[in-house]
């Protein structure tokens, strides 16, 4: 037998059985404990294995990277900014954060926009989940089967050969193109091109969610409104929109998020060429083609930081939800 | 797509957020039919070329579009999925990603429990600031932790073995599993917790033989996400894995090397797309509803 099998059977049915035990184990060892300690005691016991995952596989580490961004390539003596300063007086660094802020604007404006726009029009017809299932199953696949498919999508052959991509062969008889879209930098459109394929991707997202906000509005306000001669247009403006606002802010966070998180659509593709170089992979780079792990801490503390502001809309949010549980 | 907004669902309002209600009585117009058949096409074009130009000969491939394969003479046959899994590495790589992926499912789904039971049913002080943590760590990008566990597996020697990315994705996907089965669990009706410890139940019988079965559809929901997380994943698996021992590779890493490498043989990264696609496709059409709910459940309640 495969060893690699063996160790697998080990690891699902193992470490599901320590787990179990050690609960049971700790009740066990509760009882040597008085009455009135048990309780006080017991969340402690619950929590351990989780807050032991958390604090070695992120708070440990998250710490660890902020000290190594002050520090030389080594990781021997602090320079104080000296990472950071690279990083803001870098071009490529300075290119990949731009190539960022147009994934956050365009990714955030394509999946909102076309998933409220999705989830309004199924609302009205019987065939809703199917159109929903269409929209949404790129969700479930990887960012680098989504690169190899989109590859025939966008593919260009020299003129005057015909053009095989997907796109080229239907706008180049209408007189478009062709063009090789994600190998071309100037005015970033190879970037566009890579947002585009995580916009098919994320939609669905934004769809589903947006579907369930939509759902949630009381649809006798939107019938008196149009007794009262509103049209579709101001119903969804006065109406829809201002309800569903809450629901698109935290679609948008979770877009923004990936946006700025993105790396793997980056790595299978162009790797970073054609001014396509973003935050995360450029990170990547510094690590393991430059081996300057100092350099790539300071790039994860920049993502870190600009991830902060969401973090804190997120906390916000959650209380003000617990506040009227 | 672990990185949803903190937003608190109870168990009901999910279901009533993912059950259908009535439809709007006007009917919808030929516009809405229209705009909504394109956008499907639209959605559905990409996925079926990469599927017909899986079957094609290299030839084939590198001079038509794939729409010629749909038209005779069909010259469709399976030889590019033979190759790719007998010589391509893409059998082996398969197998690397299910033994990666079913391990890093089930072990984090066990921890978050026990955690959220604690958060739901059990006070202690701090019990409040520390789920505010759970939910701050929610969206911590897991780059900002990759060079200190890169250099914690060096010294204990697991960079490149499957148990440094078991570890890595339980912790990256903590947060989010407490956070949805929480949510869930602290929405259950408070009265049979009580009335099962008035009966004498430890927390623990109450765990297992009240929350766990009352919380499966959470649960499920959970396990899809991470599968299709951790299965999906390159960035975990190269950084672990890639670097020290490829032959571990999942079929993300394997595949995002190929297409490197391959030059003209696209016909076989055709091909091993769609077999890394093959398992998600799968869970997600079998267990869309879990899915939905989950992705409901995890970031809205209106």
């Amino acid at each position: 037998m495969d060893p690699r099998l063996l160790t697998a059977i080990v690891v699902v049915v193992g470490v599901p059985a320590v787990l179990v035990g050690y609960i049971w184990g700790t009740e066990q060892a509760l009882k040597l404990l008085p009455e009135r300690a048990k309780p006080r005691v017991r969340p402690w016991l619950w929590l351990t294995p989780a807050f032991g995952f958390l604090g070695l596989f992120l708070v440990y580490p998250t710490i660890g990277t902020i000290i190594r961004s002050f520090q030389n390539k080594t990781g021997t003596e602090f320079t104080g900014l000296d990472n950071y300063a690279w990083f803001f007086g870098n071009s490529a660094a300075l290119s990949a954060l731009k190539n960022n802020v147009i994934w956050i604007v365009l990714l955030t404006v394509l999946t909102v926009g076309l998933g409220l726009l999705i989830a309004i029009l199924v609302d009205r017809v019987r065939y809703e989940s199917f159109a929903k299932s269409v929209i949404f199953v790129p969700l479930a696949i990887s960012m680098v089967a989504a690169a190899v498919i989109w590859r025939f999508m966008y593919y260009y052959v020299t003129p005057p050969q015909p053009q095989i991509g997907t796109l080229n062969a239907l706008s180049t008889p209408v007189g478009i193109g062709p063009f090789d879209y994600i190998h071309i930098p100037n005015f970033s459109v190879a970037t566009i091109a890579l947002v585009v394929i995580m916009a098919w991707m994320w939609t669905g997202f934004a769809m589903v969610i947006l579907s369930a906000g939509l759902k949630g509005i009381n649809t006798e306000l939107l019938e008196a409104a149009r007794v009262d001669g509103a049209n579709e247009w101001q119903v969804f403006k006065g109406i829809v929109f201002p309800l569903l606002l809450p629901t698109i802010a935290v679609v948008a966070t979770t877009i923004i998020i990936t946006a700025l998180k993105t790396f793997d659509i980056v790595y299978a593709t162009n790797n970073g060429a054609y001014d396509t170089e973003v935050i995360a992979s450029l990170m990547y780079k510094e690590m393991f083609q430059f081996s300057n792990f100092s350099r790539a801490s300071a790039i994860a503390v920049i993502l870190l930081l600009a991830i902060i502001p969401i973090m804190l809309f997120n906390v916000r949010r959650f209380q003000a939800q617990e506040a009227i549980r | 797509m672990t990185a949803a907004a903190p937003v608190a669902p109870s168990a009901d309002e999910v279901v009533k957020a993912t059950t259908k209600v009535s439809k709007d009585q006007r009917g919808a117009s030929w516009r809405v039919h229209l705009s909504l058949i394109v956008l499907m096409i639209v959605w559905l074009v990409p996925t079926i070329g990469l599927f017909v130009n899986s079957f094609r000969p290299a030839q084939a491939v590198a001079s038509t579009g794939w729409w010629n394969g749909l038209l005779p003479p069909w010259n469709l046959s399976l030889d590019n999925y033979a190759h790719v899994l007998s010589t391509a590495g893409i059998g082996d790589a398969f197998v690397n990603s299910l033994f990666i992926s079913i391990p890093a499912t089930i072990i984090p789904i066990f921890v978050a429990a026990f955690a959220a039971y604690a958060f739901s049913w059990m006070n202690f002080p701090g019990r409040n600031i520390l789920f505010v943590v759970v939910v701050g760590l929610l969206v911590v990008p897991l780059q900002t932790t990759l060079i200190p566990i890169l250099i914690l597996y060096a010294g204990w020697g697991i960079n490149g073995q499957f148990l440094a990315v078991w570890l890595a994705h339980t912790g990256y996907g903590l947060p989010f599993a407490i956070y949805l089965l929480r949510n869930f669990m602290g929405s259950l009706p408070r009265e049979v917790f009580e009335s099962a410890a008035i009966d004498g139940a430890s927390p623990v019988t109450a765990f297992f033989r009240l929350a766990i079965p009352m919380s499966v559809p959470a649960l499920a929901a959970l396990a899809i996400f991470q599968f299709l997380f951790v299965w999906n994943d390159l960035l975990v698996a190269i950084t672990y894995i890639g670097f020290t021992n490829p032959e571990n590779l999942p079929l993300t890493g394997v595949i995002a090397n190929l297409i490197n490498s391959l030059g003209g043989g696209w016909q076989f990264l055709a091909a091993a797309a769609f077999i890394s696609m093959a398992l998600p496709l799968v869970v997600f059409f079998s267990l869309q509803r879990y899915f939905v709910r989950g992705i409901v459940g995890g970031s809205v309640k209106g």
